[in-house]
């Protein structure tokens, strides 16, 4: 029950109450918290590894032991001066490190280095499309503004044991550098805010600054929702945590939003607080030890000086290229980002926007899809039927990628070309791709041989078999004299049954009118 | 740590306390008079005003001896503003324990010290906050250079269980001002 501007109406479940119930317009930001794709960590040497032995990963620095300090690392820079060039930043060439304070068990610490006052990149854009009405027929494009991208320390891990009462802290994963991706609340519903993370993963695995697996933890997402009237001011905000996939991303959002709404239609308030998503069942629920509004107290980082990026015009001469990270010289390598891949696919081969959308998004299906229409005649055009029905279909129901496909990009494009050649027909294809699917290691033409599923060339066969269906089949060919047309299809469907679908359907169709006519 | 290194690290955190502080009490006299006091510590900006910080030598706030040379009024202000809600505010947030007046005085002492850079015309001034600012950041080559000392890790940790240290069950908060064992409550 809440206005949604890309489905373009008020989804009310109750049109005739609208007078009773004025429209709710919901807020969703986010803050996305991806783990930076490198050998080691932000300010220590210590490696990074998912699923090591606990505390094995872990140097005196990340430990927070006395007399240590931090030394920045590098790729981690890089990773994030390639990520805000990718969404439209401008990259601050002096940025700050800050200490944030707070008390947990995994931060070792007490404090967090993060950038809070100038951080690397500022005022991006991100654009994302995705379907309105559930059909992939219409696709729309939206954009979320970033406010800001920062590099900050990661913790460690915290496993509750409620049984013994304690808490045992792993720290293998502190000091890992993390970018959080600040994005203002532009988005209205679960499913943009999926949509957006979801372009977001994309890029960041084209760039390699992260792998952004939500599953390892590599990509977190908070989501900071709250509902107000149009043309009033916007409502309280919850902040949403502890959601671990991009589906439930979107139910995580959506419930929040419903759960706000009901609340507030019940006469009560939205309190200011940080919920959990609960996976299980479907709902957000309050986060214990939070304890009212967190005051950080946030100071300037004393350990480290300004971090400096230079650019072409402004880098300094005789210096140690080591020391240097030019925003220019990453801006030049940066590799084609999932949009322009799309556009490049659609003008290349012809295909739709919203077929390119597929391919992009699912891993490996791009390649698969330029293989084989490098190894066929068939038109690229016929080929994405193919790959997005067929092929896309049986790798979803198996829970494979493209890459582990039974049927590999030479095989199809082999078949491909049986099919474009005329010698079998699009049902024997089916056929021939379902036996192919077992993996059993035979070519096309060697299936098509074992079930003699080629077309008959030999017109006069094809003639006596039509003869016969006309002789069999009294009432209908009656039927069709008298001017009913569309019953030449079930002559046609009765002939391919008794070629055993080896007769081309057009030829029969010709011979059968040809017959019919006399 | 040492027992000198140990006063020498709560006097640093006193001191960036009283940054905190200040940067509270700035906001309060530009806030005019009548909002100093109720200044609440939570709407403090994280920003520490146009002010060039003169660093500071890890000195106890006792030592410090001489006039204040501030007018009364801000005298005044400055007693308001290290109120007891501040003090168990601060108390809760830094873990710190004021433990008795003479605490307290020292932070008074901090706070009125630091006022005294107010003196100087700081207009237009980038702030300092690090005597590092002209120094070059170093960047670290992306080697794996340290790690795998899990067992020395660990000998510092009073319980441990299969290689993991052992936390309580999450936080625990400080307990509200009437319930705790401490001076403040008798201010």
């Amino acid at each position: 029950m809440f206005s949604c501007q890309h489905s373009g109406f008020l989804c009310t479940t109750d049109h005739l109450n609208k007078v009773i119930l004025a429209p709710w317009v919901p807020v969703v930001g986010l803050e996305i918290h991806a783990q930076i794709t490198s050998n080691s960590k932000l300010f220590s040497g210590s490696q990074v590894q998912f699923a090591a032995p606990p505390n094995s990963l872990v140097s005196f620095f990340d430990a927070s032991l006395p007399g240590t300090l931090p030394v920045l690392n590098r790729r981690c820079v890089e990773a994030a001066v390639m990520t805000g060039l990718a969404l439209n930043c401008t990259i601050n060439k002096k940025s700050l490190f800050d200490r944030k304070h707070y008390f947990y068990a995994d931060l070792p610490a007490g404090y967090q280095i993060t950038q809070q006052r100038v951080p690397i990149a500022v005022n991006g854009s991100l654009s994302y499309s995705l379907c309105i009405d559930n059909k992939m027929s219409q696709m729309v494009t939206k954009t979320v503004r970033i406010k800001q991208i920062q590099l900050e320390q990661d913790s460690g891990k915290s496993l509750h044991d409620d049984a013994r009462s304690q808490t045992l802290v792993d720290l293998n994963r502190a000091g890992v550098g993390l970018m959080e991706v600040v994005m203002e609340p532009d988005m209205c519903c679960g499913e943009e805010a999926a949509a957006a993370v979801r372009e977001l993963q994309l890029i960041l695995q084209t760039l390699g600054s992260s792998q952004a697996i939500m599953a390892e933890g590599q990509l977190r997402v908070d989501a900071n929702v709250s509902v107000h009237h149009p043309g009033e001011p916007y409502g309280v905000r919850t902040e949403v945590k502890n959601i671990n996939s991009i589906r439930f991303l979107t139910k995580a959002v959506d419930y929040e939003i419903q759960r706000q709404i009901k609340e507030l239609e019940n006469g009560g308030t939205v309190v200011n607080e940080t919920r959990a998503f609960d996976s299980k069942l479907g709902c957000t629920v309050p986060m214990r030890d939070k304890e009212g509004k967190q005051d950080y107290r946030f100071m300037p980082e004393p350990n480290l000086p300004p971090l400096i990026l230079y650019d072409a015009k402004s880098l300094p001469a005789n210096v140690n290229h080591q020391q240097v990270v030019n925003i220019d010289w990453i801006h030049e390598r940066l590799p084609d980002l999932p949009s322009v891949k799309r556009a490049k696919l659609v003008e290349l081969y012809g295909i739709l926007p919203e077929h390119s959308f597929t391919l992009v998004n699912e891993d490996g299906l791009m390649e698969f899809f330029e293989d084989v229409v490098k190894r066929t005649q068939m038109k690229p055009k016929k080929v994405i039927g193919w790959i997005l029905s067929d092929l896309l279909s049986h790798l979803k129901q198996h829970s494979l990628t493209a890459n582990e496909s039974p049927i590999s990009s030479f095989l199809l494009a082999d078949l491909l070309n049986l099919l474009e050649n005329g010698d079998i027909s699009s049902s024997a294809a089916k056929q021939v791709f379902e036996e192919l699917w077992k993996g059993e290691g035979k070519t096309p033409l060697e299936i098509v041989k074992e079930k003699q599923l080629e077309l008959i060339q030999d017109q006069e066969e094809l003639e006596q078999i039509c003869q016969a269906v006309i002789d069999e089949r009294e009432k209908e060919v009656m039927a069709i004299k008298e001017g009913n047309k569309k019953v030449i299809n079930k002559l046609i469907g009765l002939v391919r049954k008794a070629t055993r679908g080896r007769a081309n359907p057009l030829l029969v169709k010709q011979i059968l009118e040809k017959k019919l006519s006399e | 740590m040492t027992p000198r290194n140990r006063f020498r690290w709560r006097v640093m955190r006193v001191l960036a306390l009283c940054r905190w502080l200040r940067g509270g009490t700035v906001r309060a006299l530009r806030l005019g008079a009548a909002a100093a006091s109720s200044a609440p510590p939570s709407q403090v900006r994280q920003r520490l005003g146009p002010c060039r910080a003169v660093p500071c030598r890890a000195v106890p706030c006792h030592a410090i001896r001489g006039g204040n040379g501030l007018s009364s009024p801000v005298c005044a202000l400055l007693q308001d503003s290290v109120t007891v809600e501040v003090l168990d505010h601060l108390e809760r947030l830094a873990l710190v324990d004021f433990r008795d007046a003479e605490g307290v005085e020292r932070l008074r002492e901090a706070v009125r010290f630091a006022e005294r850079l107010r003196e100087v015309n700081t207009e237009g001034i980038e702030p300092l906050d690090s005597v590092l600012e002209d120094r070059c950041l170093y960047l670290r080559e992306d080697d794996v250079t340290e790690g795998n000392c899990t067992a020395e890790l660990l000998k510092n940790a009073r319980e441990k269980v299969e290689e993991y240290f052992v936390a309580p069950p999450g936080n625990i908060p400080l307990p509200e001002l009437e319930e705790r064992d401490t001076f403040l409550k008798g201010s």
